[in-house]
């Protein structure tokens, strides 16, 4: 860096770290500035940085391993991305883990920065967003990239936008243990970490859709049309849903647009689709680069994957009602959201049947292979919770399934087996390719993480589907006298086995995850595990030819 | 020209995938979320609805700040049992002041959406305290603090404002008043007129809630809100009842 440009730089920082030391003052509440604290924090580091001109990205470069030798390819931002996934993820997990922990023992709460009520956002968000998005920002770089045979458009916003996401992690996070919060499920940070989340997303759009206007193919790769319908229709549904009134423009409390029932709908228009778009769309993406890949096999059907695509995302969009379902909702909405979930049946098999018939002629891989059984364990759960989903959108089901835990083993199924399962097995490609090694340190510790998170799965939804029934059922049972059964908290002592056993489930999955990231730290570092192949069939070239009769001497018959 | 033919003028054109996609996700929101703010039964006005008083409002707060939606519906269902369980089913009118909605989405713990008047202020602060002394079998966190924090009143002139501005029929009165209106709803010892306090904001209880009348903390704030939910509209005179049979469209 030339001595000029790191003291314009370093002057830069220094007025943001002030602007930022004159809100902390001025903030109405504590938990804007604590957000301000961090925003002076990380100012300040970039001040020092550029000051000393110290550079302490060649440090971290060497302690991950980056390779020296420049990719044809600007894997850069992808390398940090999947870095990001693998933390957030160990982090997500671990927070899920010590709220199922506190649902079984009550006794695990600590008020008030770590009470249930604030920590269960702090999962959910950093599953989905910070483990979740990460995947999805890294991959798509590195999909948009090969697909179209081009180098990232804007190399400097593609930086951004990783560190941008990072900083809009960490200011949510922080922000649910300080009482920041919308609560508005799925978007609960607060107006101005939307706004910021805003910047970064149409950041995003930028270099993604640069990078395709750039591309040497002429036609566009059907894993692309998810991304841009996954970043276009999340930046509509995020800003709609938060728009807000600030109480001050120096404090973090808003208040929504919308109330009540407006307001309902369209939280559930955003929650349903965040799981339609960012957990569906974004990871067929995926699917539909790492599926064909790995298995060296062309996607099944084109004309099905246009089919799928479009139905998918259009019909996607009207199945939030069924949230809301018995609710003061208009009953045309929800029977509305109820059809529409139920349709939606079809192009989400549609998606799963393109991605489980890719593997047509190849299906020897599930045994021999173990990312391919991870990319097959995942669609099987698509398929089974895309099942599932219609199913508890019926009306009459839904009576009993709504605010029970059967919604929570529900979403699990989803969230574990299809899209943690998913992005494992892209995670496990793309190492040794992103890393320049032959192949991860341990195929066989693949094999290990894929047992321990399909065993956790099941611990977890089978638990919740017995809790949620269970549960739903001893509300509404009434006696020979007429008379309700059984009290509220009957059925919260009902629920403490349940609870034990989903923990467990989660242990299991969390420890899955502990693997995985010996294996990544491994094949880093460039050892390979002397192992035993996954293909053992014992091949012996003396024996492998036909029976020749030896000519011996003849045995005269009696 | 066969569809796949067709196709590959948008796969090949990203602006005008880019358009066909954005139309196609709007279509479905634009249906279902634009009526809901014409249509008679989603914006009806029903007798007795008025906007939260400051010392409610800072509760609702903290009740959002606790993330209390994560465990407590405020929606009772047209269903037997929970109406024998919890009391009416919740009408869309009363939750027209809230936002944003607490309708929530998982029962952990029971709905709140009527928990006003069902219990007494004592038990409220026990129970918060730790909810184990009172309710053995129950799971939820303890919030002692929130006894021990006094209310950070800060502006709610600033509050009403911010609410007024996105619909709730504040009068300028409310406004003005509103740091006075806090304390008093509080504390009826405490300086303000009353009687324009509660002709501003019927049925609002006023009384010291946490046993503590000397400073107003955080537990009163909170127990003031859950107190008052639910018990806006009379669901049990003839007239509402009447109105409940006539209800169509749920």
């Amino acid at each position: 860096m030339q001595a000029e440009t790191a003291l314009g730089r370093t002057m830069l920082w220094f007025v943001l770290f002030l602007v930022s030391i004159v809100v902390v003052a001025t903030a109405a509440d504590g938990g804007f500035a604590a957000h301000a604290v961090i925003v002076a924090l990380v100012c300040f580091v970039l001040m020092w940085m550029s000051a000393s001109r110290y550079d302490p990205a060649s440090k971290l470069n060497s302690f991950f391993k980056m390779p020296d030798t420049p990719s044809k390819y600007d894997d850069d931002p992808i390398r940090w991305g999947v870095l990001a996934t693998m933390f957030w993820g160990i982090a997500g997990l671990a927070a899920g883990l010590f709220i199922a922990l506190q649902l079984a023992f009550p006794q695990l709460n600590f008020e008030p920065y770590f009470n249930f009520g604030r920590v269960r956002p702090l999962h959910t968000s950093a599953v989905i967003f910070a483990f979740g998005g990460n995947a999805l920002i890294a991959t798509s770089f590195y999909v948009v990239q090969r697909t179209c045979r081009a180098q990232l458009a804007f190399p400097g916003l593609a930086r951004f936008v990783f560190w941008g996401y990072q900083l809009f992690i960490v200011l949510a996070a922080t922000g649910y243990l300080l009482g920041v919060t919308q609560s508005r499920e799925y978007a609960e940070p607060e107006w101005y970490v939307d706004l910021w989340l805003t910047i970064v997303w149409v950041a995003y759009f930028i270099v993604f859709v640069g990078t395709i206007v750039r591309r040497r193919e002429p036609h566009i790769y059907v894993a692309n049309w998810f991304y841009l319908a996954f970043i276009v229709t999340v930046a509509m549904l995020h800003i709609v849903n938060n728009l807000a009134m600030p109480v001050s423009l120096l404090g973090a409390k808003s208040y929504s647009a919308f109330a009540g029932v407006q307001d309902a709908l369209t939280q559930w228009w955003y929650g349903h689709n965040a799981v339609g778009f960012f957990l569906t769309a974004g990871f067929l993406a995926m699917m539909y680069y790492f599926v064909p890949k790995q298995a060296e096999r062309p996607v099944y059907s084109y004309r099905l994957s246009i089919i799928h695509f479009w139905s998918l995302i259009f019909l996607y969009i009207w199945a939030g009602p069924h949230h809301l379902h018995y609710t003061a909702l208009p009953d045309w909405a929800q029977t509305l959201g109820m059809v529409f979930s139920i349709m939606l049946w079809m192009p989400s098999w549609g998606g799963m049947i393109n991605g489980l018939m890719t593997l047509n002629g190849a299906w020897d891989k599930i045994r021999t292979d173990p990312i391919i059984r991870m990319m097959v364990m995942a669609l099987a759960f698509y398929g089974m919770s895309t099942f599932e989903g219609p199913m508890l959108s019926i009306k009459s089901v839904n009576s009993l399934s709504h605010y029970t835990d059967w919604t929570i083993g529900h979403v699990h199924s989803g969230a574990l087996g299809w899209n943690g399962m998913i992005t494992f097995a892209c995670v496990y490609f793309l190492v040794p390719r992103l890393w320049g090694r032959e192949r991860m340190y341990s195929l066989r510790m693949i094999n290990w993480h894929f047992w321990l998170a399909t065993l956790g799965i099941v611990f977890y939804a089978a638990t919740m589907w017995v809790a949620g029934i269970q549960q739903g059922l001893m509300w509404r049972e009434y006696g020979p006298d007429g008379y309700l059964v059984w009290s509220f908290a009957d059925s919260v002592a009902a629920m403490f086995p349940m609870y034990v056993l989903r923990a467990f489930g989660g242990l299991l999955y969390l420890s899955g995850a502990f693997v995985m990231t010996y294996n990544i730290w491994m094949t880093l570092a460039g050892k390979l595990r002397d192992e035993a192949p996954m293909r053992d069939a014992a091949y012996d070239a003396e024996k492998d030819r036909p029976i020749v009769d030896t000519p011996t001497s003849a045995v005269p018959a009696e | 020209m066969t569809m796949t033919e067709r196709h590959k003028k948008l796969e090949r054109n990203i602006t005008l995938l880019a358009v066909c996609t954005l139309i196609t996700v709007a279509i479905g929101g634009l249906v279902q979320i634009t009526p809901l703010f014409y249509l008679d039964n989603t914006i009806e006005k029903v007798d007795g609805m008025r906007p939260y008083t400051p010392l409610e409002q800072a509760g609702r707060d903290i009740y959002i700040r606790e993330g209390c939606y994560v465990c407590h519906s405020q929606m009772i269902r047209p269903f037997r049992d929970e109406v024998e369980r919890y009391g009416a089913y919740s009408l869309a009118a009363e939750s027209m002041y809230d936002h944003p909605f607490q309708w929530g989405s998982k029962r952990t713990g029971p709905d709140l959406a009527r928990v006003g008047g069902r219990y007494s202020d004592e038990w409220h602060v026990q129970h918060l305290i730790n909810p184990q002394a009172v309710v053995p079998e129950s799971v939820m966190p303890q919030y002692g603090f929130l006894a021990g924090t006094e209310l950070a009143v800060g502006d709610p002139s600033a509050t009403l404002t911010a609410l007024s501005r996105v619909g709730v029929p504040y009068s300028q009165e409310d406004i003005d008043n509103a740091l006075m209106d806090l304390f008093l709803q509080a504390d009826p010892d405490a300086e303000g007129d009353l009687e324009d306090f509660q002709r501003r904001y019927p049925k609002a209880q006023v009384r010291d809630y946490d046993g503590d009348p000397s400073r107003i903390t955080e537990m009163d704030a909170l127990v003031a809100y859950l107190q008052m939910l639910g018990t806006l509209v009379d669901v049990d005179s003839a007239a509402a009842q009447q109105e409940l049979a006539q209800e169509k469209g749920r």
